[in-house]
């Protein structure tokens, strides 16, 4: 009996329901399934490449307990003896390593040099068992390549390769494959002499991989060591040199979970404004129930297993499509989804049960409780009145109360102003999940406030229209909150990349102020253009100045990515008509310490402020600078120090360079310009030279690429939305077929009716979008002045991009009028006249 | 006025059902036609194919000289727009419309201004007796007075035919008197035709005419019995 009871309750109230209405549940369905699948699919591919990054960090260091690490130039191998003869050290393998650009290519490979005899005792899972291989790596020549690298250069056994040097090119052998497994990515591997010789990296060293005797405590014999390396140099654990490499995408991987959550909660938001109609519409069959004995909670389990039944449907839908979805996105964009972090990262997406169990119970809890609100409120309402009075807008009289809605946007303004949480910008997102609820919660108020204001128009489908929301102002709120949701993310994404991408292009305008920019190559760090070939550039016909830079690292902190050291020429008192300062240049006494210029980042990352006294260690002992101002950089997201060249020069006696930039002769044109310096160079391959506009471009080009993702996240975001619109115009058409009917019977046309349901449509869509636009700007300056601040610390000037703005409200709504008017349609497709004796 | 002539209508699907067969009706201008008959007999099919809300199988409608039948669904509409007037069982006002703007949705649709508009319905809210209930929503008046502001409606458009399904089978039975003495009394004055639909004998009492709607078609009553075919 009790078996019997529950099945007719559970058929009556959720499988009866979702049979009568497929539609309206396949909408609530694919919109969980569509938030779950993008969860799952950012998560499997930034999860894949971030891991496939520390474990090719951890394969390197080996059995290593310790990581002697430098800056990209690299310490003195004086060291590696001193470190080697330390009592607590078994095993040391001293290493060079550097990102060497592929002549004639637009790539770079990463070569490790290794001595291969101390190699086999640190790692031995990398170098190849076969002894024919291991000594054929002493050859000067010789270069083992992983079976990734291989693959992807097209390159076997016995094959050639060119990398450059310099401006030059140095060709090696590959003489055999690393071990299958030993090491997943692209990599080459070659004797550490020969690769201090062929590489330009003579009597330098990157890293030494230490194996400790047993027993020691490493992290005291860490810090017993560190206290005796040089600046710049750090020992660090395999773990923090694993996950350094994966930190800088940290904040970018959790802006992308963060906007599949933003799917995830619209989807969820969805459940709630259908289900909230929906059980409206139901509320006299919930009083019945009632009647006949049916607890409130009974049935407020009940009505929540409705929309926990559509959250396991969705959220499994969801899982398999985020799988494949990942699958798609990693063969069509790479690893790093276009952004650049893990650029020739090889990922194979693993299934991860964890993290499908994780989306799906999220997908199921969202859904659920989208629906629980409405739930409590069916079945606290009084079945008396629910049988008997038309209640539908008494029945969201818990909505009429604006407190809670001011509150919440109260609060999300204040934990909008909370630093970063662990690096992260975990309050910023906080804070605009706060302000969003607060506005769903107001949007009755709002909606009541609006619709007071709007006359009612002359032709009678639009005044009954009007009438209907005037009367109705908290059903036609949960209408419009879809769209406010929606819209205010759609607007607030839009309005900020809007600002990102031109405050871009001014600052590519300030920081290309040369006719011509040469540089030796695009990717890697073993280019760079000598003293002769600089004279060879500054000598040639039609090139009236030069400024020739210097771009190095510094290693400030062994968990961070190291800082870019970029000397160029600069003078202290006119540093702001060469880079975009934040305040006027400060100008150094003499007897105060020399100037460097600091990015945002730089600022940020290390707690520096205009005028601070800096320890860096540039050249051979540490000294300290002056911070003489700080400066926007877009390029550089780990921070960039300017330094005086010549000052740099002294201090390091590096006279290489890596980029010049050239102002031409008048009436010298850039075409004849370029010409010229590739045949003074004489390193045509090795060099690219580009105008300051095909700069621009190609940096343009990389950010939308870069954006891409977000573009397409944002645009599930607005489906879920239309989604929405949809589910809640077809549930209250559905609400209103007996109204339909009756305006039929006075002779009103279906085309009036359907008119009728556009301009409600419309005006609904339209406070949705008005709201929305108005929440989108609040929460655009979280996303410019909080999130993205928080995460890659670049600031930007607010740019409100209208036109598109206006065709996106335009478009949201054209689509709510066009669906309102087809749920309307499809509601009186069935015998509308019928309604009109219908009690339920 | 309202010339029906050999209606047949049934209902399709697996178990097609014959609703109406050969039914015939005339009904003068003036002319206030009761129509009763048991549940289920057609009564209501038979007052949607006069409307024009729904098609018969076969058979003629013919209202002021035009021809129903030959009609789309866009002309019908215009023609009950302009000629005719619904009362329902259920009254089915709208319910986010004051009464006010309940009875004036006929003439918006039928295009009068809006100041000829405001004091017809005056006229109307008047004469079913609520005028002070004017700008009152439906959820705000009692049955008796919801069903009163519904014959104002129907009837505020001077339409020639006046149809009107159960309009008292919600009511007491002085709601019920008071309601159809209105109907009538208007339907009158209006010099309109009117068909009434219902179950009750009460309520058919009051007509000029009172017909049987059997399966065999529409037959005059012999004679008015007290009998309440509810509970037939």
């Amino acid at each position: 009996m009790a078996i019997s009871q529950r099945f007719l309750l559970f058929n009556a109230l959720v499988a009866g329901p979702l049979r009568e209405h497929p539609g309206r549940a396949a909408l609530a369905i694919v919109a969980i399934a569509l938030g779950v699948a993008l969860g799952v699919a950012v998560h499997l591919v930034n999860a894949g490449a971030a891991g496939e990054f520390e474990l090719a960090a951890r394969r390197l260091a080996g059995e290593a307990d310790l990581v002697v690490r430098g800056p990209r130039a690299g310490f003195d191998e004086s060291l590696y003896p001193r470190i080697m003869r330390l009592p607590q050290v078994e095993a040391a393998n001293p290493a060079v390593e550097a990102e060497v650009p592929l002549a004639g290519r637009d790539a770079s490979l990463k070569i490790i040099g290794f001595d291969p005899l101390r190699a086999a005792r640190v790692q031995p899972g990398l170098l190849p068992e076969r002894t024919g291989l291991m000594s054929g790596l002493f050859d000067a020549d010789a270069v083992l390549l992983s079976p990734a690298a291989a693959g992807w250069l097209g390159v076997g056994p016995g094959g050639r390769l060119d990398l450059q040097v310099g401006t030059g090119t140095v060709t090696v052998k590959v003489i055999g494959l690393l071990p299958e497994g030993a090491y997943r990515q692209r990599v080459g591997v070659m004797d550490i002499a020969a690769a201090q010789w062929r590489l330009a990296r003579l009597g330098r060293l990157n890293r030494v991989d230490l194996r400790l005797k047993p027993g020691t405590d490493v992290e005291a014999f860490r810090r017993e060591l560190q206290a005796t390396l040089p600046p710049g140099v750090y020992a660090v654990t395999p773990e923090t040199e694993a996950q350094r490499g994966a930190s800088l995408s940290r904040a970018y991987r959790l802006n992308l979970d963060m906007l599949a959550l933003i799917a995830l909660f619209t989807g969820a938001f969805l459940v709630f404004s259908s289900q909230v109609l929906a059980l409206l519409r139901r509320r006299t069959q919930f009083a019945l129930l009632r009647v006949m004995g049916v607890t409130r909670g009974r049935l407020a389990v009940l009505l929540i297993t409705e929309g926990a039944v559509i959250g396991v449907l969705g959220a499994a839908l969801g899982v398999i499509a985020g799988y494949a979805l990942a699958v798609y996105a990693v063969s069509l964009v790479g690893a790093d989804l276009g952004a650049g972090y893990f650029r020739g990262v090889e990922t194979s997406l693993r299934v991860d049960p964890q993290a499908f169990a994780v989306f799906f119970t999220l997908g199921v809890l969202f859904a659920a409780l989208g629906a629980a609100a409405p739930a409590w409120e069916a079945a606290h309402r009084a079945p008396g009145r629910a049988l008997h009075a038309r209640d539908e807008e008494e029945g969201l009289g818990r909505l009429r109360t604006a407190w809670w809605g001011v509150a919440a946007v109260a609060a999300g303004m204040a934990v909008a102003l909370l630093p970063a949480i662990n690096g992260l910008p975990i309050a910023g997102y906080l804070a605009i999940a706060l302000i969003l609820l607060g506005v769903v919660l107001l949007m009755p108020r709002l909606a009541a406030f609006f619709l007071d204001r709007v006359p009612l128009p002359a032709p009678v489908p639009a005044a009954v229209a009007v009438a209907q929301l005037k009367a109705t102002p908290r059903q036609t709120a949960i209408g419009a909150a879809a769209i406010v949701i929606s819209f205010s993310l759609m607007v607030s994404m839009l309005i900020m990349v809007s600002s990102f991408r031109a405050s871009l292009d001014t600052w590519l305008e300030r920081m290309l102020p040369a006719d011509l920019y040469l540089r030796t190559a695009r990717t890697g760090e073993t280019g760079f253009l000598t003293p002769e070939v600089q004279a060879r550039i500054a000598a040639t016909p039609g090139v009236a100045r030069v400024e020739f830079l210097r771009s190095q690292n510094l290693l400030l902190q062994p968990d961070r990515p190291p800082v870019i050291l970029l000397a160029r020429p600069i003078e202290a008192a006119a540093a702001d008509s060469r880079l975009p300062l934040d305040a006027p240049p400060l100008v150094p006494r003499p007897d105060e310490p020399p100037p460097v210029w600091i990015s945002e980042v730089a600022g940020d990352l290390y707690g520096w402020r205009r005028g601070d006294r800096v320890r860096l260690p540039i050249g051979a002992a540490p000294r300290l600078y002056t911070v003489a101002g700080v400066w926007r950089d877009y390029a550089r997201q780990s921070g960039a120090i300017v330094i005086n060249r010549e000052l740099y020069i002294k201090l390091t006696a590096d006279r290489l360079a890596n980029d010049a930039a050239l102002w031409l002769v008048p009436g010298i044109g850039t075409t004849d310009a370029a010409r010229a310096l590739r045949d003074r160079t004489g390193a045509d391959q090795n060099i690219e030279i580009a105008t300051t506009r095909e700069i621009r471009a190609a940096s343009l080009r990389i950010f939308d690429r870069t954006f891409a993702v977000t573009y397409a996240l944002e645009f599930a975001a607005v489906l879920i939305g239309l989604l929405g619109i949809g589910v809640s115009f077809s549930a209250q058409a559905l609400a209103r077929r007996r109204e339909f009917g009756v305006l039929r019977h006075i002779g009103m046309s279906r085309r009036e009716i359907g008119s009728m349901l556009g301009c409600g449509g419309a005006l609904t869509a339209g406070l949705g979008v008005i709201s929305g636009l108005v929440t989108g700007w609040g929460v655009s300056l979280i996303l410019i002045h909080v999130v993205n601040r928080q995460s890659f610390r670049w600031s930007m000037e607010l740019t409100m991009p209208w036109l598109p703005l206006a065709g996106l409200a335009a478009l949201i709504i054209a689509a709510a009028a066009a669906t309102a008017a087809w749920s309307g349609r499809a509601a009186m497709r069935d015998d509308v006249i019928r309604a009109v004796r219908e009690d339920w | 006025m309202l010339n029906v002539h050999d209606l047949c209508k049934s209902y399709g699907g697996a178990r097609s059902r014959d609703v109406l067969r050969g039914v015939s009706l005339d009904v003068a201008r003036g002319e206030y036609v009761a129509i009763v008959g048991e549940s289920g007999v057609g009564k209501s099919t038979l007052l949607n194919l006069i409307a024009g809300l729904d098609t018969p199988d076969r058979g003629t409608i013919v209202l002021d000289g035009v021809e129903l039948t030959a009609l789309d669904d866009t002309a019908r509409t215009l023609l009950r727009r302009s000629r005719m007037g619904f009362v329902f069982q259920a009254v089915h006002l709208l319910p986010h419309l004051t009464a006010a703007q309940n009875v004036a949705l006929p003439l918006a649709l039928n295009g009068t201004t809006p100041v000829a508009g405001a004091r017809r319905v005056n006229e109307m809210l008047l004469a079913v007796g609520l005028a002070q209930a004017a700008n009152a929503y439906p959820r705000e008046l009692s049955g008796g007075e919801m069903q009163r502001i519904a014959i104002a409606r129907a009837l505020v458009h001077r339409p020639p035919l006046l149809l009107a399904d159960e309009p008292t089978g919600n009511l007491d039975a002085d709601s019920a008197a008071q309601v159809m003495r209105l109907m009538r009394e208007q339907v009158k004055r209006e010099g309109g035709a009117g068909i009434l639909v219902t179950h009750s004998a009460a309520a058919a009492a009051g007509a000029d005419r009172v017909l049987t709607l059997t399966a065999d078609g529409l037959r005059p009553q012999a004679a008015q019995t007290n009998s309440d075919f509810r509970f037939a």
